[in-house]
């Protein structure tokens, strides 16, 4: 392992990986309001736009990032709707992600017996007021582990990045290995740098599971 | 006679083609603990849930006082913070504390003070024996205490009138006997009261009148004395035959 | 009405082209899962043992495994063994191997969750019933644990085809590239085919894993 080019490639590497962490939680937030919309939508049935949502997220679902991208990046501009690669980024992985959201909120959702909506209404509650203070609160904490899920797994799709020519870690991994032979260094910084972005947040959703878990609800 | 509080006339109620509930007229007065008993799937729960709106109803109206309920109208909350209604299922909400359960609602659609709600609860749950789990979650409660705890919560709305819908159904044995306990106390303060149990000894107990429904009609409304020792049909009768066994212990042997 | 590049598709061999190129996304997802499911459910039943050591080198390779993309994965593969062993693996066979690799530790870890999901009280109801071990799990359960597998590796094929289409980034030639070959081809004569070819092929890979993900949905449901 050559050392020297290591720290001189470490500068790259940081850029690089900054994008994709502005890039990851830009479209990631992105991606959770647009989750919100679309379970809203279809907790509450409305007509119409509940089979739209229903659409976009089968064609979310049951498609790669990369052919997103792709139909986002060199496909779109061809009807005039021309944009830069780091903003195809952002609207890939939200389109992406927001699908995945839906369905993690949805189920956290629906896994709240009806009859806890009835005994808030039976206390005067009006259906805001359920919502907000005995459907919501619980709904959140059963989705959080499919949404820490979603979050990493959206973090690692960036990685296909580099196809639409930004400048992420698989991009500057690639241009070494190609530029300067130097495969094992790069590989090796590829690597630290995944694991520097997405062990934190890994971690970090171990703990909330093992937190919620034990500090469940239960019966 | 006391006045008329709740009064429900010609009530029909179906689930698709399945007539739950049919031309149902009841009359409760203020003060009245109103027991309802019959087999299962005549109609006894479904009642309570079309007194608080939480089914739409076919036909007839559902009037509390002079106010119709109607799971349609705007004024529904304010409707339903004059009854109170306890579930089998205790249905406490098990993100929040046993006293934040408590005070959520008077806080958030009554609007009043925190400190006082937060007294009226601790006292409340003083007299049901709960007052040192205030801060607890509802997952470290027993069955029976959960749903002490429900019935406190309902309490702290001020209702006019009480829905106990099958509240012991869930219980272990020994912990039946504590949450009707309570209830019984409650009837003796007065409150307005109607009950869906199958605890036939409680009923008889505490009610001033029986409800004997089948098939979605009233059958009888009786005092429990009349009920219990003379039932006037042949199926208040058989109902109440399923409640008592044949000795088996001479016929020893038969089964195999 | 502007030249979209439906005619490109229509010209000579084109579509048979395209088709071809995601045959090989599926011909390498197919291998990769058939690669997958055996050696996922070895190790997951490992999984479930006591022992310690088999424990932690499994676990290890599970959680690696998981928190890599699967680009770095692939790139590990097939720039990483070139210089450590000197090896030359074509794009293909690289990406098999990685697949097989990623397939089975997610293999595994549904495996052992459907088996750990069956609640004690049904292996002890088993055995108040006088079965035998063997037995208990023939009868018992293995077909409790199959029912909540068997959706989930459905979908773990839907993943699998998605995850293919990251081999053009080694070289391979599969349905991207080829849409990419097309247009570069014709380019001249018809600018805007970008648009239309990549619109097919967004909707080639819906058709190819929509129906996979509606089976897993539809079992998912029937045997809840």
């Amino acid at each position: 392992m050559n050392w020297e080019f290591i720290m001189e490639s470490l500068p790259l590497y940081q850029k690089a990986a900054w994008l994709t962490v502005k890039i990851g939680f830009v479209g990631v937030a992105i991606s959770i309001l647009i989750g919100l919309l679309c379970a809203a939508v279809q907790y509450y049935r409305v007509p119409v736009l509940r089979r739209m949502v229903a659409v976009y997220i089968e064609l979310s679902r049951n498609t790669p990032l990369l052919i997103q991208l792709f139909f986002i990046y060199y496909g779109l501009p061809k009807i005039g709707i021309q944009t830069d690669a780091a903003h195809c980024g952002i609207a890939g992985l939200a389109f992406l992600g927001g699908s995945y959201m839906a369905e993690a909120f949805r189920s956290g959702l629906e896994a709240i017996e009806p009859v806890q909506l009835e005994s808030a209404l039976s206390l005067g509650m009006n259906q805001y007021q359920a919502m907000r203070h005995v459907i919501l609160p619980q709904a959140v904490s059963i989705s959080i582990p499919a949404f820490m899920a979603n979050v990493i797994f959206l973090l690692k799709e960036t990685s296909v990045f580099s196809a639409i020519s930004l400048m992420d870690l698989m991009f500057t991994a690639k241009d070494l290995i190609g530029v300067y032979y130097k495969t094992t260094e790069s590989l090796f910084l590829l690597v630290v740098f995944y694991l520097m972005i997405l062990l934190p947040v890994s971690i970090l959703g171990s703990l909330l599971e093992r937190r919620l878990r034990y500090a469940g609800f239960g019966a | 006679m006391a006045e008329a509080l709740l009064t429900i006339e010609h009530l029909t109620k179906r689930f698709y083609d399945n007539l739950v509930l049919d031309d149902l007229s009841l009359t409760v007065r203020k003060g009245e603990v109103i027991v309802v008993i019959g087999p299962s799937g005549c109609g006894k729960s479904t009642l309570l849930r079309c007194i608080n709106a939480l089914e739409p109803i076919q036909g007839g109206t559902i009037k509390l006082q002079d106010e119709v309920i109607d799971p349609k109208s705007k004024s529904l909350p304010e409707l339903r913070q004059k009854i109170g209604m306890v579930f089998q299922s205790y249905e406490l909400f098990p993100h929040l504390s046993v006293l934040n359960n408590i005070v959520l609602a008077p806080m958030k659609v009554q609007k009043r003070k925190k400190e006082d709600i937060t007294e009226e609860a601790l006292e409340l749950l003083e007299r049901v024996g709960l007052r040192e789990k205030a801060d607890s979650f509802p997952r470290e409660l027993s069955g029976g205490q959960k749903q002490r705890a429900a019935i406190v919560r309902a309490l702290c709305m001020h209702p006019e009138i009480l829905l106990f819908d099958e509240v012991t159904a869930a219980l272990d044995p020994e912990m039946v006997r504590e949450v009707l306990e309570v209830m019984l106390r409650l009837a003796q303060q007065g409150r307005t009261m109607i009950i869906v149990t199958h605890e036939m000894q409680f009923a008889r107990a505490v009610a001033d009148r029986i409800i004997f429904l089948d098939k979605g009609k009233i059958i009888e409304d009786s005092t429990p004395q009349d009920f219990f020792e003379e039932p006037k049909t042949q199926r208040g009768k058989q109902f109440l035959n399923t409640f008592t066994y044949q000795a088996v212990k001479s016929k020893e042997g038969e089964l195999d | 009405m502007p030249d979209l590049g439906l005619d490109v598709l229509l010209k000579g061999q084109n579509m048979v082209r395209l088709l071809g190129g995601l045959g090989v996304a599926l011909r390498i997802s197919l291998l990769s899962v058939l690669i997958s499911l055996p050696l996922g459910i070895l190790i997951g039943v490992v999984m479930t043992w006591k022992n310690p050591v088999t424990k932690v080198i499994f676990r290890i390779y599970l959680e690696f495994i998981r928190i890599m993309p699967q680009m770095v994965l692939l790139f590990l593969v097939y720039f990483g063994t070139t210089r450590a062993f000197g090896w030359d693996l074509s794009g293909e066979t690289a990406s098999i191997i990685v697949f097989s690799l990623w397939g089975t530790a997610e293999m595994s870890d549904l495996v052992r969750g459907a088996l750990i999901s069956i609640p004690k009280h049904q292996y002890e109801s088993g055995a108040a019933l006088a079965l035998g071990k063997a037995q208990i799990y023939f009868y018992i359960i293995i077909p409790q644990a199959l029912r909540r597998l068997i959706p989930l590796s459905i979908n773990l094929i839907t993943r699998m085809i998605k995850t293919t289409s990251l081999i053009l980034m080694i070289g391979v030639v599969e349905v991207l590239k080829v849409a990419q070959q097309m247009i570069e081809a014709n380019r001249m004569s018809s600018p805007n085919a970008a648009f239309g070819i990549y619109l097919v092929v967004f909707l080639l890979y819906f058709i190819a894993c929509w129906p996979i993900s509606l089976l897993a949905k539809y079992l998912e449901k029937k045997w809840r």
